[in-house]
């Protein structure tokens, strides 16, 4: 059925559109004065001005690798992560723990890991499969390098990035 | 010896005018680029204003390079410099299919047009004796309307050589748009020429400085700034300012004031009259095809256009280069130099509420656009033409 929309009848005023367009152009001048004085602009200067404090505590960030109270670097090289990561950022090379050091019951720890930023899809996989809690995705978003190899984090650059986090379960106490 | 030779030469009428006129249309066009050039700017920065945001404030003096703590950022105005060096480094890339010749020509002939239209408008006084127009003719407004009508081929001609629908629409649109407007525009400033009797822009302007901008219903004849010390002759000059004829004509003069300005707006393919580029309906108009300095010729020649029309509604109805209390150049050089900068002054508020219209209105429907032209503007232009004869006939004080 046709739906019949009754256009409303325009007076000879609203027909010479010049009122509507005076009033436009008064709005857009109450605009142009208000933000030429710095009040009511909606942008922000990026670099300067951030949005980080209004982060939720979900952002999915760089992932990183975090030590604890402990003195513990978590990450026990299990190898997990590498096989979920869906574009295959990860690298890791395992080693032994040699004897005599404090985590010896450990046995194995990362020699190198290597994320690659250019690769990576910020998708957290790698932190939910942690059986560890060694890798986090933090708020850090802006990740930038001039070549390939500068995009690539390595063990240093994750631990650092990632720090101290504290309360997670230590499960390589010495009573265990 | 040698040098008074040289002066007697170059003071000889016909080589006099030469030079002059030679020196004049090269300050003119160099300045006519940065007027370009900072109306872009100030498109940018004011639709930014407009909606809200901060516009282009980044481009600037990078001193942290030389060695400073902080960048000098000035506003963002080396955007007026980054703009063009973009533009003229970026590749010229031509597609395989277009019309080659016809391709690289469409730009000039954008651009020549409005350039060419300076030449005539009376930009100011007397600078040293030497008239400030490049060419004083006396079919002024005639020259301007065959010229500024010319620019449609170039549209017309992009759009076809570009062998391609969007930039195809947008010519033919182009040269409809253009065709209707040209009508209203020539029809609305023949009332001008019936009050001033003349074509010429500058005996136009002297009109003006005689009796008044022309957008205006009401003059003090002959008012000074002495005047005010002496209140009688104060009111006597005030009194004498009151016409009945004059107030008359304010009707049609209004009427022709906002046609022309309108066709200007519709001449220069400026929002809300810009649908041979109508960037949502047709990419990027007749000049999709187009890159590097090709586009930028487009570019030049709009912000050219619209400095070459300001002009023209600047010299036809606000009083070109002449400020109320400001004498002319035949006073001194200083006061010719002030005379150039009210005219600019003048032409920069226009080029501003071209802009500002731009960002406020929305684009017209293609159809409203044709009735607009032709049952609109067209018919009151013609019928303000009698009304204005009616008032010169029959109204006399």
């Amino acid at each position: 059925m046709a739906i019949i929309v009754n256009r409303p009848k325009l007076t000879f005023v609203e027909r010479c559109y010049l009122p509507s367009i005076l009033a436009g152009l008064a709005i857009t001048w109450k605009h142009l004065k208000r933000a030429l004085f710095k009040k009511g602009i909606v942008t922000m200067q990026y670099p300067e001005e951030k949005w980080d404090a209004n982060m939720p505590e979900w952002y999915r960030g760089a992932p990183t690798l975090v030590s604890d109270e402990h003195g513990k670097d978590r990450c026990v090289a299990c190898q997990l992560c590498e096989f979920i990561c869906p574009p295959r950022a990860i690298t890791i090379k395992p080693m032994e723990i040699p004897e005599g050091d404090q985590w010896r019951k450990v046995e194995k720890r990362p020699e190198e890991f290597d994320i690659d930023m250019a690769r990576c899809i910020y998708c957290g996989l790698c932190e939910e499969v942690c059986p560890e809690q060694a890798i986090y995705l933090r708020k850090d978003y802006s990740i930038t390098g001039l070549n390939r190899a500068e995009m690539v984090h390595d063990k240093k650059t994750l631990y650092k990035l990632g720090g101290v986090m504290k309360g997670l379960v230590f499960k390589w106490n010495e009573l265990k | 010896m040698d040098t008074v030779k040289i002066l007697h030469f170059l003071t000889t009428p016909w080589v006099f005018l030469l030079w002059t006129s030679f020196l004049k249309s090269f300050i003119f066009l160099n300045l006519t680029i940065i007027v370009v050039s900072v109306t872009v700017f100030a498109e940018r920065k004011v639709s930014a204003l407009i909606q809200d945001r901060v516009g282009p404030n980044r481009v600037g003096i990078p001193l942290t390079l030389f060695g400073a703590k902080k960048d000098s950022f000035f506003w963002g105005l080396g955007q007026m410099v980054a703009d063009p060096i973009k533009l003229l480094t970026k590749e010229n890339f031509v597609p395989a299919g277009v019309n080659k010749f016809y391709f690289w020509l469409a730009p000039k002939l954008v651009m020549i047009p409005p350039i060419l239209i300076l030449a005539v408008l009376p930009f100011g006084s007397t600078l040293f004796g030497i008239p400030m127009t490049i060419a004083e003719m006396n079919v002024g407004v005639l020259y301007i309307f065959a010229i500024s009508s010319l620019s449609v081929y170039g549209i017309t001609l992009a759009g076809w050589a570009s062998n391609s629908k969007f930039p195809f629409i947008g010519g033919i649109r182009s040269s409809s748009q253009m065709i209707s407007y040209e009508l209203a525009l020539g029809l609305s400033v023949v009332p001008i020429f019936m009050i001033c009797g003349s074509l010429n822009l500058n005996e136009i302007v002297d009109w003006q400085i005689k009796n008044g901008w022309l957008v205006s219903p009401y003059w003090p004849k002959g008012f000074e700034l002495s005047l005010l010390l002496h209140p009688s002759d104060l009111i006597h000059a005030l009194v004498a300012g009151l016409s009945i004829q004059r107030f008359a004509l304010w009707i049609p003069l209004l009427i022709s004031f906002i046609i022309f300005l309108v066709a200007i707006f519709a001449e220069t393919n400026r929002l809300p009259f810009d649908l041979p580029e109508a960037e949502q309906e047709l990419v990027g108009g007749y000049h999709t095809e187009y890159a590097s300095m090709n586009f930028a010729l487009f570019f030049l020649g709009e912000y050219a256009a619209m400095f070459a029309g300001s002009g023209a509604i600047v010299s036809l109805f606000l009083g070109g280069w002449s400020c109320p209390l400001i004498p002319d150049g035949s006073h001194g050089w200083f006061w010719g130099l002030v005379n150039i900068g009210v005219f600019f002054v003048k032409v920069s508020l226009m080029l501003l509420f071209m802009i500002w219209v731009r960002w406020t209105l929305p684009r017209f429907r293609y159809d409203q656009l044709m009735k607009l032209g032709w049952l609109g503007f067209f018919p009151i232009a013609l019928g303000n033409i009698f009304l204005t004869a009616l008032i010169l006939a029959f109204i006399h004080h």
